[in-house]
């Protein structure tokens, strides 16, 4: 698509605004609607806009296959890893309660790291799905 | 401390494993990676049994919300029973793959098996564990999906459309699974399987509660390959990767086997399902027609890895022959019959994996002469196939013998006879087999060629377990009258 000049351009603005607005969902997700899936997916979007827009190779040469790789199983281990932190200071299995001294602030801490965790494993996985797709 | 968070860690340690395995350079260090993990479900599994043997059922509230409300781990007999057999497949039959891994599944994708083995086995252990209707769903979809990963794995084009026909018929089983779910929800506002029996009689007239049981027994029957819905498993189970094969065969279509039990007695309870639905009505005939039908057709496969198939289907019937009579003998002759069967054909398909990783095919023409060239592997098949049928001092003997027992106490002479007459129609399947392998001679000028040590090992342990618990039934018996007398809501 190197002569739509149009979609490049138009594609360059909106870019930013399509990964801010997915940081939003993300960390507003706990006051408002959203959250980690619908952020990730967002998140991926803008990506799979670039890929599409300038070429998978240089979205490729920009976040590796690898590198996606390595961001779908830390999401998970995220996820898990505060269950089990929960455990280890004394409470059951993602008891987000005993995370800090007050438990509204454990619940808070709990619910934004999980939620970081779905939206990293959501969006390498969506963009993985966009690579297997194009090559 | 730690064993108060044991149930929750018999999920979690395979789940944990997974993305972590998928990190892991190389495929041999997943692999000794993901069998250690698998072992150690085994003994996690282990620890729950003793424990509800010991102190009666075990209950963990996920993230601290009490029952009712939030998500609730609860093991009893029944449940520990199936951990126990999923993690023991699982581990015996990983620890025997590798090699037989290595030829069959093209080499970028080996490290990606084990993650999906991995995250099957999270599921499984799941769907058994749980006490919350729409955790199992989850559960389910996280089994399934990597399934089906795992069967698209196969060696040849068709492997991708019987894991696509698999999946289309899985997304069905499942999608009428949580609608049976959400209606039950509907009509009673609570996810808790306990909540759910207890609240269930009250509404139980309602068309939505009927409509409920009825897409909940289809879905399952479908996840379990009852017969008439069995045809998505001869293909899955015969283009898999052998191990993926023996893994399936003895884990998936048992839990599903205890969603059966579980959403019949535990959730809608013995009297409505089986006395204001008559479900053993519907049961009965299929499972007969099932065992019947498949064992007809397994004796004329081609396929050795697809007639042990078809001979899945007809096993499942005994299990849902046993489950329909309602009765403490009947149960116990059904959930015997998991056990066993689970132990009989990861055996069986693991000789197939022996068979596939020298001959490059499991057809019945590349079993002449095998006898010779492969002796250990064969005489597995054999003593495998000897308690398929029934043999004295082997399980599929036990399960057998309960089942004749609990038709007998109906006083279902005829029934009997049918199983006996059956079991003959397993001899001339597993006959054919051998005759090829033991009579016909070998293609000039090929030598022994027996399995590698690595595989046959695991297989041999999975025989003699055959043998084990058909001449030292009382664990076996001990637990499955326990699990059927506490499901039918006797002693206890």
């Amino acid at each position: 698509m190197q002569h739509h000049t149009v979609l490049h351009v138009v594609a360059k603005i909106l870019l930013p605004l399509i990964l801010l607005f997915a940081l939003y969902v993300q960390f507003h997700g706990d006051f408002g609607p959203g959250g980690g899936f619908q952020a990730g997916v967002i998140f991926a979007v803008g990506l799979i806009l670039y890929g599409l827009i300038y070429g998978v190779d240089i979205l490729k040469e920009a976040i590796p296959s690898r590198v996606l790789r390595v961001l779908m199983a830390s999401g998970v281990l995220l996820y898990a890893g505060v269950g089990v932190l929960s455990i280890l200071m004394g409470g059951q299995y993602l008891d987000y309660g005993v995370l800090a001294h007050d438990p509204l602030h454990g619940q808070h801490w709990g619910i934004f790291f999980v939620e970081l965790g779905v939206g990293i494993t959501v969006a390498s996985v969506m963009t993985s799905l966009f690579y297997a797709f194009t090559s | 401390m730690l064993a108060v968070h044991l149930p929750v860690f018999q999920v979690l340690l395979p789940l944990l494993a997974a993305p972590v395995s998928m990190l892991l350079p190389g495929s041999r260090v997943s692999w000794v990676f993901s069998t250690l993990v698998s072992w150690g479900c085994f003994a996690l599994s282990v620890l729950l049994l003793q424990q509800v043997l010991q102190e009666g059922s075990i209950s963990y509230a996920i993230g601290g919300w009490a029952a009712p409300w939030g998500i609730e781990y609860r093991v009893d007999t029944i449940n520990a029973f199936v951990l126990l057999i999923v993690s023991g497949i699982s581990s015996l039959v990983l620890t025997g793959a590798q090699a037989s891994i290595e030829r069959e599944v093209a080499k970028n994708r080996i490290d990606l098996l084990y993650t999906c083995w991995l995250l099957a086995l999270a599921g499984l252990l799941g769907i058994a564990i749980t006490g919350d209707a729409f955790n199992v769903f989850v559960f389910l979809e996280i089994s399934a999906l990597s399934s089906y990963a795992l069967i698209a794995l196969g060696s040849g084009r068709r492997a991708l459309t019987a894991s696509f026909r698999y999946l289309v018929v899985g997304t069905i089983g499942a999608t009428f699974i949580v609608i049976g779910i959400g209606l039950i929800y509907m009509a009673t506002g609570t996810l808790n399987m306990a909540d759910m029996g207890a609240r269930l009689p009250a509404v139980a007239e309602s068309r939505t509660v009927i409509a409920a049981f009825a897409f909940l027994i289809v879905g399952i029957a479908l996840k379990m390959a009852l017969f008439p819905l069995h045809f998505w498993l001869p293909d899955a189970y015969s283009y898999a990767p052998s191990p993926v094969a023996a893994f399936l065969a003895g884990t998936a279509t048992k839990v599903a086997v205890y969603l059966l039990l579980r959403f019949s007695f535990t959730i809608f309870g013995g009297d409505f399902a089986f006395g204001a639905m008559a479900l053993e009505r519907v049961l009965m005939p299929l499972a007969l027609l099932g065992i019947f039908i498949a064992s007809l057709v397994a004796i004329f496969q081609m396929d050795v890895k697809r007639l042990l198939a078809y001979s899945s289907i007809a096993q499942i019937g005994y299990m849902v022959l046993g489950i329909s009579l309602v009765s403490v003998t009947g149960l116990t002759a059904g959930i015997l019959h998991l056990f066993n069967h689970a132990l009989i054909k990861s055996a069986l398909f693991m000789v197939m994996a022996c068979v596939f990783y020298r001959m490059g095919a499991t057809r019945l023409d590349d079993f002449a002469g095998l006898g010779r060239r492969m002796p250990w592997t064969m005489a597995a098949f054999v003593a495998g196939g000897l308690s398929l049928i029934g043999i004295p001092l082997t399980v599929g003997f036990v399960s057998k013998w309960y089942l004749v027992v609990a038709v007998l106490e109906r006083g279902w002479w005829p029934l009997a006879v049918f199983i006996l007459f059956t079991s003959l129609l397993a001899v001339v399947y597993v006959w054919r087999v051998v005759e090829v392998a033991y009579l016909r001679p070998a293609a000039e000028g090929a030598g022994r060629c027996e399995a590698p040590l690595s595989i046959l090992l695991p297989t041999w342990v999975l025989i003699m377990a055959n043998f084990y618990f058909g001449i030292d039934s009382s664990l076996t018996v001990g637990v499955a009258s326990r699990a059927a007398a506490a499901l039918l809501g006797i002693g206890l």
